[in-house]
């Protein structure tokens, strides 16, 4: 079934009970969805279930037995999670999800541009009128528009690199300055699948002084990533596009500047002494995480972690590059596809996305879904990108350690039925 | 769900193009996808006499465009609004609602959509832009009216 040594794809789907669903008037169900969300094997189920059934209390408050047991249970999620990436437990934010984590690094530099009632260490994160915030053109949603809030409220601009036709970025197409503040991007675009060349945007941006922001969602449930060694100063990522539970997600933080960083949400649990006048702050990450915060979910979390290493990253990244390998060659000997990406896989990961000349994008997924194949259609939460390329919406096929070279096949077969279908074949 | 009648009116759509002259014009889009549509409507008294549409959108939502023009030219705008309600709950029923085909015409081929929740938009596209654009009239007119009455008003010192 499949060419990656130490990898019995059968034995891991076996663990995914979703997986032997049938859709559609009985069609087996081929997921090929998951960068929009992964789906859960029963490791992760059972871990959250356990934990609900044995210890769940509010955690990080009161002493009791079960109150012990919870915290223990989330602050040895959170190390396992540090240590799958690279970082220390003090650096790990848990969050709803990924979005959360950049509003939450957006919002405390936008409290410490206010600049009332703060210490000079949060002078750092302040911005004003002149300042930079620098993205790429290829960003979902999430990491463009809290960037394009935050300068609304503080007058910084607005700038970023341009995508090639490629579907690389353009390391020419803009110059930092002294006045860029913030350069923010995705580790692997959630469209195009090209892995950004984090080392050179880092390179850059420690240049002229300013801070990184690494939006990792589709790149740490699919590769090795080191947040340590990339040397980047904040990452998000979220729980449910790798094999874990939705409502939770990372915010990576450097020690040093989450030590620094003013809250974001503000409330229970984040505080160190609390009077009438005046609040201070606990250290982070408490600081970060104001409220009762996600608990089965976090545990869940360090269930699909521990799933994921038995298995190992490099193998999960191998069956998957395999994967996008059948798909782009595939699809690109299908006529009329065009593959909005690159077809070199070079710095590339498992996203592909296409168009079909003559068939509109959700017509293509129509005939697939028909066909028991799921996946994206539309501009997947990056409409900028799809201007770029001059395109309306595409169809994405994105991939995990469960799916099949059968799989990729059912793909290619469904996108000629719907040129069939569509009557575009010449 | 794409029975040929959608495909027909997908590959030979009905009044497509934007025409002169119109009263009102309403650009949609649907947010999920990206697709879009203007859509001009041209009133004669209380008449649509002429839907004229651009579209950057799926098969179903160019042929419900198609449909659109078929069925509310020619009639009243109280008509035309009636048909656009019977469309409406036809493809926001979830295949529970029988469609009457005096009303709704090669619309009935739509009925299908309303299995498909996603889809439900696509369908719907053109007509929240032809609602739209006949809000645009009347608001047009009522503006056209005040501006008539309250002119002389103005004038007097």
């Amino acid at each position: 079934m499949t060419t990656i040594e130490g990898l019995d794809v059968q034995k891991v789907r076996a663990d995914f009970p979703i997986l032997t669903r049938t859709v559609r008037e009985g069609r087996p169900l081929v997921y090929l969805d998951s960068g929009a969300t992964s789906q859960r094997p029963r490791q992760v189920l059972d871990a959250e279930r356990a934990f609900l059934e044995q210890h769940n209390a509010a955690v990080h408050r009161g002493a009791h037995q079960l109150a012990e047991e919870a915290t223990d249970a989330y602050e040895s999620a959170r190390a396992r999670i540090a240590a799958f990436i690279g970082a220390g437990p003090g650096e790990v934010v848990f969050t709803k999800n990924a979005t959360e984590g950049i509003n939450l690094v957006a919002y405390a530099m936008s409290n410490s541009s206010i600049r009332t009632g703060l210490g000079p260490e949060s002078e750092r994160f302040a911005l004003g009128p002149g300042d930079e915030i620098v993205i790429t053109e290829l960003e979902h949603h999430a990491n463009l528009v809290p960037w394009q809030e935050l300068c609304r409220r503080t007058g910084a601009t607005l700038r970023w690199y341009s995508i090639t036709d490629e579907g690389r970025v353009d390391l020419d197409s803009i110059e930092l300055t002294e006045r860029t503040k913030v350069v923010a991007f995705a580790h692997q675009s959630n469209v195009l699948g090209t892995i950004l060349p984090v080392a050179e945007l880092v390179r850059r941006a420690r240049a002229v002084g300013a801070l990184v922001l690494l939006d990792a969602c589709q790149s740490v449930p699919h590769m090795p990533v080191d947040l340590g060694e990339l040397d980047v100063d904040f990452a998000v990522f979220s729980g449910h596009k790798m094999l874990g539970p939705s409502g939770v997600g990372v915010l990576y933080g450097r020690a040093e500047l989450l030590a620094a960083m003013p809250p974001f949400l503000t409330g229970g649990s984040m505080i160190e002494l609390v009077r009438m006048e005046h609040t201070t702050y606990s250290a982070p990450p408490q600081r970060f995480e104001a409220g009762v915060p996600m608990t089965s979910q976090a545990v869940g979390l360090g269930a699909a972690v521990e799933y994921i290493n038995d298995i190992g990253i490099d193998v999960i990244h191998a069956h998957e590059i395999a994967l996008v390998r059948q798909a782009v060659d595939g699809l690109a000997a299908v006529p009329g596809v065009r593959i909005i990406g690159p077809q070199d896989l070079t710095d590339r990961g498992g996203a592909v996305a296409f168009v079909v000349d003559g068939v509109h994008a959700h017509d293509v997924g129509q005939v697939l879904d028909d066909r028991g194949v799921a996946v994206r259609v539309g501009h997947h939460c990056a409409w900028p990108l799809h201007r770029r390329f001059g395109v309306a919406a595409t169809v994405r096929a994105s991939f995990h350690v469960y799916n099949t070279p059968d799989e990729v096949a059912a793909l290619v077969e469904g996108v000629q039925a719907a040129r069939e279908f569509f009557g575009v074949v010449s | 769900m794409y029975q040929e009648i959608i495909l027909d009116h997908y590959r030979t759509p009905h009044g497509a193009g934007l025409r002169e002259p119109f009263d009102a014009e309403s650009f949609q889009i649907n947010p999920t996808c990206g697709d879009e549509i203007t859509l001009r409507v041209k009133l004669d008294g209380d008449t649509v006499s002429d839907v004229s549409y651009e579209t950057l959108g799926c098969s179903i939502s160019q042929a419900s465009a198609s449909v659109l023009t078929d069925l509310v030219v020619g009639r009243s705008i109280e008509d035309s609004m009636r048909v656009l309600t019977a469309f409406q709950e036809m493809a926001q029923g979830r295949g529970q609602v029988e469609p009457d085909e005096d009303v709704l015409g090669d619309g009935v081929a739509f009925a299908g959509v309303a299995r498909y929740p996603a889809r439900v938009k696509c369908a719907l596209l053109g007509w929240m832009a032809f609602k739209d654009a006949v809000v645009r009239t009347a608001q047009t007119q009522d503006a056209a009216q005040t501006q008539a009455t309250r002119d002389p008003e103005e004038a007097q010192p």
